[in-house]
């Protein structure tokens, strides 16, 4: 599978659309990872036909041709979404996600629906109806979460873009495990209307590629305000793959690269290793490393599981039987009707989290649990604008780990969700971020490591992607 | 602040959740667990910090209230358990017998 910068060039000089969307609808046919969960057969071919149609007619698509997977929480106009959960089984989608609407128009095609955690609740794709995605790298290895199927779908060269979100680093962390690139935008970049919400404060569309220029050329497709949704911004989107041409390393000389000297303890060895090497090699192409401190970054986790469980468990309400998905089989009553539909169509996790997020939100522990978090969370942000006034870029591990074994934290549902330490606070301060391939442990399992930057620092930040991608490359 | 099963019951009646016993007994424990953990911010001084819900400095978004772009009838009862022409079904809420 070539990346989606060549197969659009090749689409716009006149290279059928179909080549590449039947090569993707085949490989997602023979997925054996399980990160396909549907096919979009038909619909990929008449699109790829309705591309060469447009190329013939003169028009010039940025994306044209490229395959896409798309994430099973998006919606796409009649097709099923039920973010691997039983209770949206039968749900088809009355209408198209913007983000994916803007792909189409940009020229991409949809060509499978991925597997995920349950309502993007999870950190391993273990939490799906449909079962676990394994990680193309060794398949008794989870491929992180929960946009698991989509980040498996990339690396194993189904797609060379999918479509993930990003609640509290469930794009980027899976990239990391998985050896792609994952990038979550500033929050607000990226329409959420038909993106089925988990978190609202928190949620973030975002893409899964081969590389930085893809993501970007993905990202520069999809962004930008939207009437359908009031919390996208309206500000003017400049373009960011144009700005990735020429010698990647270049853009390294004098930027000031921000590093948390705590983030090393407790680190899996190799990743530590890694990271020490990014830093030196940082340092040897110009960059200027700088030392700072985030005293709230420890307190990430704690507010992350009050703010996000208690969004869910008020997002998660609509599904009660009534309009769409499952009902439990004869109701007595109408409460019986929402109570039974949900005990039997939610799984174990997201019941977890709405019981969680219910209890933060009840009268008498709101103030202690609630508005605590949503004070400690402004600390999290002051701490975010102090680092980005001394650095453009931070720069760390996505995940402590290399990719974990198949069960080896469901156990324990605490565990699983410090394997999100370094990837929640980002979201708790609404600023892009990005995983970046670097290297892998003895094993052959990849390691990812993460840039962020200031909110709306999109520029900086692919920038300086593209130039640690570069140095990836050469050691 | 220690989860019961008292607690968890009451909980589950507040999130229209049908827990059965057993999921009620391994709920507590983990809850417990986790809420454990999450008692750590008592310990972070916020006196005198504003509380934030939105981190990009969005004010009201404010639209003309004006219809549009509404989905056919047909399509969104079709995805409903069980519907009529015009309606969702439900069973019957308020019995006035």
């Amino acid at each position: 599978m070539s990346s989606a910068v060549s197969i659009a060039a090749a689409v716009n000089a006149g290279t059928s659309a179909r080549v590449a969307v039947e090569a993707a609808l085949a490989a997602a046919k023979a997925d054996t990872l399980n990160a396909v969960i549907r096919v979009l057969d038909q619909r990929a071919l008449a699109a790829a036909d309705a591309v060469d149609r447009r190329v013939k007619a003169g028009e010039h698509l940025p994306l044209a041709g490229v395959p896409v997977a798309v994430k099973d929480n998006l919606c796409v106009d009649g097709v099923a979404a039920t973010c691997c959960s039983r209770i949206l089984t039968g749900f088809t989608a009355p209408y198209t996600a913007t983000a994916v609407a803007r792909l189409e128009a940009a020229g991409a095609v949809m060509v499978a629906g991925t597997n995920m955690d349950e309502f993007a609740m999870g950190s391993s794709n273990e939490n799906s109806a449909y079962g676990p995605v394994r990680n193309p790298h060794d398949p008794t290895r989870i491929p992180g979460g929960s946009s698991g199927g989509s980040a498996a779908a990339v690396a194993a060269g189904i797609a060379p873009l999918a479509l993930g979100s990003d609640t509290g680093g469930s794009i980027r962390q899976p990239a990391a495990l998985c050896g792609c690139v994952g990038l979550k935008p500033t929050y607000g970049m990226v329409s959420r209307y038909g993106l089925i919400a988990f978190g609202s404060s928190l949620d973030q569309i975002g893409p899964l590629a081969r590389d930085v220029r893809d993501a970007a050329l993905c990202l520069d497709a999809m962004a930008g305000g939207d009437d359908h949704d009031s919390t996208a911004a309206t500000r003017t989107h400049v373009p960011l793959a144009p700005q990735l041409t020429g010698d990647a390393r270049a853009a390294l000389k004098g930027l000031r690269v921000g590093y948390v000297a705590a983030h090393v303890d407790g680190l899996q060895p190799a990743v530590a290793t890694r990271l020490e090497a990014a830093k030196s090699a940082l340092t040897a192409a110009g960059a200027t490393l700088v030392p700072v401190t985030m005293p709230h970054e420890r307190f990430a986790i704690a507010v992350y599981y009050i703010i996000a469980t208690g969004e869910a468990s008020s997002n998660l309400s609509r599904f009660d039987g009534v309009r769409f998905g499952h009902r439990a089989k004869d109701p007595q009553t109408l409460g019986d009707l929402y109570a039974r539909s949900r005990a039997e169509g939610f799984g174990t996790e997201v019941k977890r989290r709405i019981m969680l997020g219910t209890y933060v939100l009840s009268s008498g522990y709101y103030d202690a649990y609630y508005k605590k978090a949503q004070q400690v969370r402004r600390k999290i942000c002051d701490d975010y604008a102090a680092v980005f006034a001394q650095c453009d870029v931070l720069l760390g591990p996505t995940s402590p780990t290399t990719a974990f074994t198949a069960g080896e934290k469901t156990a324990d549902p605490l565990t699983m969700y410090l394997s999100d330490i370094f990837t929640i606070a980002t979201n708790l301060a609404g600023v892009p971020a990005i995983s970046i391939p670097f290297g892998t442990d003895a094993k052959g399992l990849p390691i990812g490591l993460q840039l962020q930057a200031a909110q709306w620092g999109e520029p900086v930040l692919l920038r300086a992607a593209a130039g640690l991608e570069a140095l990836a490359k050469t050691g | 602040m220690a989860i019961t099963e008292a607690n968890v019951r009451h909980i589950a009646k507040l999130a229209n959740l049908a827990l059965a016993d057993a999921e009620v007994t391994r709920m507590t424990g983990e809850l417990g667990v986790i809420v454990g953990y999450i008692e750590q911010l008592q310990a972070v001084d916020t006196a005198g910090v504003e509380p934030i819900a939105q981190v990009t400095g969005l004010v009201n978004v404010v639209r003309a209230d004006v219809p549009r772009d509404m989905l056919p009838r047909g399509r969104v009862l079709g995805n409903a358990p069980k519907a009529d022409e015009v309606a969702f079904l439900v069973p019957k809420a308020v019995d006035r017998s």
